[in-house]
């Protein structure tokens, strides 16, 4: 039952130990999928957006962790 | 062929490296386990542990390919986003000393002190503790390694290669454990996880944008700006962070 337990919690960890950078990122997709929806014939535009949405979201969260 | 190695080059090396740290840590603990309960239950767990994480490869491997591309792009395309950013955000504040780095000789030392006081508080019983414990650190450890491996090649027919990039690097770190019976405290961990990190990031960005329907120009050679692109916000997040945590000590 522990290994079950500590196999799900891992599982979840892999990908979300921050809610909020989790929660950054799905928004960086979601506007960029509505760029890539909404102008499809230019869809670097979302692509340039995802890229520096991205890095961004990187950047933002090693400067507040390193000020906490 | 410079095409065909932007396309398998970076999905094989990231499987290696990441695998490479994972085997590790993972050894740290089998090694724990042989040397304070005996080899045979710390080998048996393992092989088990192993045996379990091919066979989750095997199962969902071929099923992946079987789903819509762009439905796979997108949803893999994010998860490595949410991946590869945790495992490079937490390699840059080890790097900068904002959280303290991996250490496998004291993680050794914590498992094998654990490990007596379970067989002292035990001893009368008949113990599957120590081969658990081994095979919860292969299968634990192994699992961030079938999703790397399973992520960077599904729907590329990379599977294979990047399988055996990551057999590689568990065969190698097993072998040299099985020489020395120490753990191995001076691989650059973090060093790796940085690289791995940048690699995963920008795996991320590529597939979840061909999943949005972009086309990057240099389609998969595209990969080498986006890491060069991670590497640079990296390395300006360690140099952010030291100011910081120089800024904060009395």
């Amino acid at each position: 039952m522990n290994t079950a337990g500590a196999t799900l919690r891992t599982l979840t960890r892999l990908f979300v130990d921050d809610g909020s950078r989790a929660l950054q990122i799905l928004a960086v997709v979601v506007i960029a999928e509505i760029l890539a929806i909404l102008f499809p014939n230019i869809s670097l535009g979302a692509g340039s957006v995802l890229l520096i949405g991205s890095l961004e979201v990187l950047f933002v969260s090693v400067a507040r962790a390193s000020s906490r | 062929m410079i095409g065909d190695l932007a396309h398998g080059g970076p999905a094989i090396a990231a499987s290696f490296l990441a695998s490479l740290v994972e085997a590790v840590e993972a050894l740290t603990i089998v090694l724990a386990v042989g040397t304070v309960r005996g080899w045979r239950p710390a080998g048996l767990g393992a092989i088990a542990g192993f045996a379990l994480l091919v066979l989750i490869v095997v199962a969902l491997g071929p099923l992946l390919d079987r789903l819509p591309l762009h439905f796979l792009q997108l949803a893999i395309g994010i998860l490595l986003l949410l991946f590869g950013m945790r495992w490079l955000r937490k390699s840059i504040l080890r790097s900068a000393g904002i959280i303290p780095l991996h250490d496998e000789a004291s993680a050794f030392a914590i498992e094998t002190a654990e490990l007596r006081e379970h067989a002292r508080q035990h001893e009368a019983r008949l113990d599957w503790f120590p081969a658990l414990a081994s095979f919860k650190a292969v299968l634990l450890e192994g699992l961030e390694v079938v999703f790397i491996v399973i992520a960077v090649s599904a729907g590329r027919g990379l599977l294979i290669p990047a399988s055996i990039g990551a057999l590689a690097a568990c065969l190698m770190i097993a072998g040299i454990g099985f020489v020395i019976h120490r753990p191995l405290a001076r691989v650059p961990e973090n060093t790796l996880k940085f690289a791995v990190g940048i690699m995963l990031a920008a795996f991320g960005v590529i597939w979840t944008g061909e999943g949005l329907g972009v086309a990057w120009p240099g389609a998969d050679l595209a990969i080498v700006a986006f890491a060069a692109l991670f590497l640079g916000v990296g390395r300006a997040g360690v140099v952010l962070a030291r100011r910081s945590n120089v800024g904060v000590l009395p």
